[in-house]
C-alpha cells in the first residue's frame, strides 16, 4: 500500500501508466545564424501561446474560471515585453541559440521570484517553470504524446503535473492520478477535485514503485494506493464504488425539495462557507440559505488588514448569487487557535479563554468598523444576516447595536440613497449566554449555536488535547438541556435557532436534535443531500420523544444507545 | 518625457490584480512608459520587470511616459495609481 495525500475524493480502479516527461537539456550554441535564431524563437512562442488559448477555453468549458484563470496568467507572461526582447536581444548581442537564450533569461525571473519571501511570488516561478517547458519543447521540436491522447482507462503516475498537464486529463480516460510531490493546495490538487479526477498525491515514491500495468486502486478520499490487490479486495471496493454511485443518485433526487420532515416539519438546510469560490457548490447541493459565511479567510489569506472595498466585494458577491435567501455572515472569529499576521496578537496563556473573536473586535474599534462599513454597504445586495461570535454579555450585544447605529448614520449621511438593511444575530457559544437566552431573545432576530466552543466550555475541556478529548461529549445531557434552553427562549419571543457547528452535519444528532425544537442546520456543503434524505423519514412525534427521554438522562452513553437504536429502527422500516 | 512622482498608499502594493491592471493600461499608451524606484528604471509596460521592483505600500516611484500623448498618459497612470484601493 502507497499512503499519500488525498487530493480529490473518490476511487478507482485501473492499470497504471507512468507518465515521464523527456529530460530537457538547453546547450549552449553559437554556431548559428541570428535571423534563423530569432524566427525559431518566434515561432515557438506563438505555438505555445496558441496551445495556451486551446487549454484555456477548455477549462471554461469543462472546469471553472479559477482554473481557466491560471491559462491566462501563462499567456500573459509568454506575452510580456521585456522577456520576448530580453530573449531577442541576447540572441542578438551575444550570437547564441534561441533555447539558451530563452531558457537564461526565464531562470533569471525564477531565481528572483523564488527568493522573494511571498506565495504570490513562488506561485509566478512555478507557472514560468511550467511554461518554459512548453516553449522549449516547441523550439527543440519534442513531440510528446499529449495525454489527451490516451485512449484507455488508466491511473496516471507521475513525479509531478503541471497545471498544464493536469488540463488535458480527459476524464473518461484518466480515472485518476498520483504524483510524488504537492499537497492539498497545489494547483494540480485544486485542478482534480474540479475536474472530478480522484487522486493521491505527495506520496514521495510511487513513480519509483509503481511500474506500468500494474493494478491499482485508488482511493482519493482515504490517500491510499493499494497495488495489485487480491480479487476480494476489487471485489470489495467494486461494491463501494457502485455503492457511493447509488447513494449519490439517490441522494441527488433530493436536490430540489424542500427540507421537510415525515409529516411536514419544514426547516432550513444551509451551507457554510469560506467565501464567494464556496458558494456554487453550496447552491448545487441544493442549500437553502448560507447558515455560516466564516469571514476571517478574508482576513488570513491577506498578508494585510483586508480594506473596506476589498470586503464589501466579498460580501456583495455571496448576497448576490444566493438573491433573496438568508446569508449569515459571522463577523471576524480570530484569536484562540487562529492568528493574523499582521494583527499584533499579545501571547496568551489562555487563547480560547482570551482576547477572540468580537472581544478582540471591540478591543480593536478600528478593526470591526471596517468590516461593519463594509457589511451594512454590501446589504443591499441580497438577504444579510449579520452573526457576532463570542457573545458572553447583553452589554456586549448592547455595545455592537450602537455601533451599528452610528455607522449606519455615517454611511447614510455619506450617500442617503444607500439602502441598508439587516437581521441580527448572535452565536450561542458560551454557557453564561446560553442560560441567559431568555434575556438575550428580546433584542435579537436569531441564536445560531455554535456546538464545537459550546461543548469546549461547558466541559471545561481543550479540544485539541487528545488526553481530554473523552470530554468532548456532544450527546452529554447537560449540552443537550442547554440546547433546549436556548430553543425555547427563542421560540418565545418568535424568533429562530440554528446550528452551525459540526453536530449539525451529522446523522445521528438529526432526529434528536429536531425534537429539541431547531429551526435550521448549516453544514458543510456535502452533507445537506445525506440529511435532507433523513429528515425526509423522520416523524417529529418520534424526534419529541427522543429529545424528552435524552433530557432525562444521566450520560452520552445512554443518549448514544437510545439514538442508535432508533436509527437501527428507522432503517429497517425503509427497507 | 514627462514624469510624476507617487507614493503607494494601496495595501497589496503593485502586485497581484492591481500590477497586471497597471500593466493593461499602460500597454494601451502610444508612448513609452517606465517607473523608476531608488534609482533603478524598468519598462513599465513589462509585468515581468514591474514585478521585479516589489513595490509596496508605502513605496516611492516615478512614473515617465516619453512620447505619444504624455501628459495625458502620465494623469491617467498617476490616477489609477493614487485611487487603488485594495
Amino acid at each position: 500500500m502507497i499512503q499519500g495525500i488525498g487530493a480529490s475524493n473518490g476511487i478507482s480502479i485501473a492499470r497504471v501508466r507512468r507518465y515521464e516527461k523527456p529530460e530537457i537539456t538547453v546547450v549552449e550554441d553559437h554556431n548559428i545564424d541570428i535571423e534563423n535564431q530569432i524566427d525559431r524563437f518566434e515561432k515557438s512562442m506563438e505555438r505555445s501561446i496558441d496551445d495556451l488559448e486551446g487549454i484555456r477555453k477548455r477549462m471554461l468549458e469543462s472546469a471553472n474560471q479559477e482554473t481557466a484563470d491560471i491559462f491566462e496568467a501563462h499567456i500573459e507572461i509568454l506575452k510580456d515585453q521585456e522577456l520576448v526582447s530580453g530573449v531577442r536581444n541576447k540572441i542578438r548581442d551575444e550570437a547564441v541559440n534561441a533555447d539558451y537564450a530563452f531558457q537564461s533569461i526565464l531562470d533569471t525571473y525564477i531565481t528572483m521570484f523564488e527568493n522573494m519571501d511571498n506565495d504570490y511570488f513562488r506561485e509566478r516561478a512555478a507557472d514560468m517553470k511550467d511554461l518554459g517547458q512548453r516553449v522549449v519543447m516547441h523550439l527543440q521540436g519534442i513531440e510528446m504524446e499529449p495525454l489527451s491522447n490516451i485512449q484507455e482507462e488508466v491511473v496516471l503516475v507521475a513525479k509531478d503535473l503541471t497545471p498544464s498537464d493536469t488540463a488535458q486529463l480527459d476524464r473518461k480516460m484518466i480515472k485518476g492520478f498520483v504524483t510524488d510531490v504537492g499537497g492539498r493546495t497545489s494547483h494540480s490538487a485544486i485542478m482534480a477535485r474540479s475536474l472530478e479526477i480522484p487522486a493521491v498525491v505527495g506520496t514521495k515514491n510511487a513513480f519509483a514503485l509503481l511500474q506500468d500495468g500494474d493494478m491499482v486502486i485508488l482511493d482519493g478520499t482515504e490517500g491510499v494506493v493499494l497495488v495489485n490487490p487480491g480479487e476480494h479486495v476489487v471485489e470489495e471496493y467494486q461494491e463501494k464504488i457502485l455503492a457511493l454511485g447509488e447513494e449519490k443518485h439517490y441522494f441527488k433526487t433530493f436536490r430540489d425539495k424542500k427540507s421537510m420532515t415525515m409529516d411536514g416539519r419544514h426547516v432550513e438546510l444551509g451551507a457554510n462557507i469560506g467565501g464567494v469560490e464556496d458558494v456554487d457548490s453550496a447552491l448545487a447541493n441544493g442549500a437553502e440559505c448560507i447558515g455560516l459565511f466564516r469571514t476571517e479567510f478574508l482576513y488570513m489569506e491577506s498578508k494585510v488588514h483586508p480594506s473596506e472595498e476589498v470586503q464589501y466585494e466579498a460580501y456583495r458577491r455571496v448576497l448576490e448569487k444566493m438573491g433573496d435567501k438568508p446569508v449569515v455572515v459571522r463577523t471576524l472569529d480570530i484569536g484562540g487557535d487562529k492568528e493574523l499576521d499582521y494583527l499584533k496578537m499579545e501571547h496568551e496563556l489562555n487563547p480560547f479563554l482570551g482576547n477572540r473573536a468580537l472581544r478582540l473586535c471591540l478591543n480593536t474599534p478600528e478593526l470591526f468598523r471596517t468590516q461593519l462599513r463594509a457589511l451594512l454597504k454590501a446589504s443591499r445586495w441580497g438577504n444579510l444576516h449579520i452573526m457576532l461570535p463570542m457573545v458572553a454579555t447583553i452589554d456586549e450585544l448592547r455595545e455592537v447595536k450602537g455601533l451599528l447605529e452610528e455607522i449606519e448614520k455615517e454611511l447614510l449621511e455619506e450617500d442617503a440613497s444607500l439602502g441598508i438593511g439587516y437581521k441580527l444575530g448572535i452565536m450561542v457559544e458560551i454557557p453564561a449566554t446560553a442560560i441567559l437566552a431568555d434575556v438575550f431573545a428580546k433584542e435579537v432576530d436569531f441564536f445560531s449555536i455554535g456546538t464545537n466552543d459550546l461543548i469546549q466550555y461547558t466541559f471545561a475541556a481543550d479540544r485539541m488535547n487528545e488526553k481530554v478529548a473523552y470530554l468532548y461529549q456532544p450527546y452529554n445531557p447537560s449540552l443537550l438541556r442547554l440546547i433546549k434552553m436556548v430553543a425555547d427562549a427563542a421560540h418565545k419571543e418568535g424568533k429562530w435557532v440554528g446550528m452551525c457547528g459540526e453536530m449539525a452535519g451529522e446523522v445521528q444528532a438529526l432526529p434528536l436534535l429536531m425534537g429539541l425544537g431547531l429551526d435550521e442546520f448549516s453544514m458543510s456543503a456535502p452533507s445537506i443531500l445525506r440529511i435532507r434524505a433523513l429528515l425526509s423519514k423522520v416523524r417529529m412525534e418520534d424526534a419529541a420523544q427522543l429529545a424528552e427521554a435524552a433530557l432525562g438522562m444521566e450520560n452520552q452513553e445512554q443518549v448514544g444507545t437510545m439514538i442508535k437504536q432508533y436509527m437501527d429502527k428507522l432503517e429497517d422500516s425503509n427497507g | 518625457m514627462v514624469r510624476e512622482s507617487v507614493v503607494i498608499t494601496n495595501e497589496t502594493g503593485l502586485h497581484a490584480r492591481p500590477a497586471s491592471e497597471f500593466i493593461k493600461l499602460a500597454n494601451k499608451m502610444s508612448g513609452a512608459v517606465s517607473i523608476v524606484k531608488e534609482g533603478v528604471k524598468v519598462n513599465a509596460k513589462s509585468m515581468l520587470a514591474l514585478l521585479s521592483l516589489g513595490i509596496c505600500k508605502g513605496t516611492e516611484i516615478e512614473i515617465c511616459v516619453d512620447g505619444g500623448d504624455e501628459s495625458e498618459a502620465l494623469g491617467i497612470l498617476t490616477d489609477y495609481i493614487r485611487n487603488l484601493a485594495e
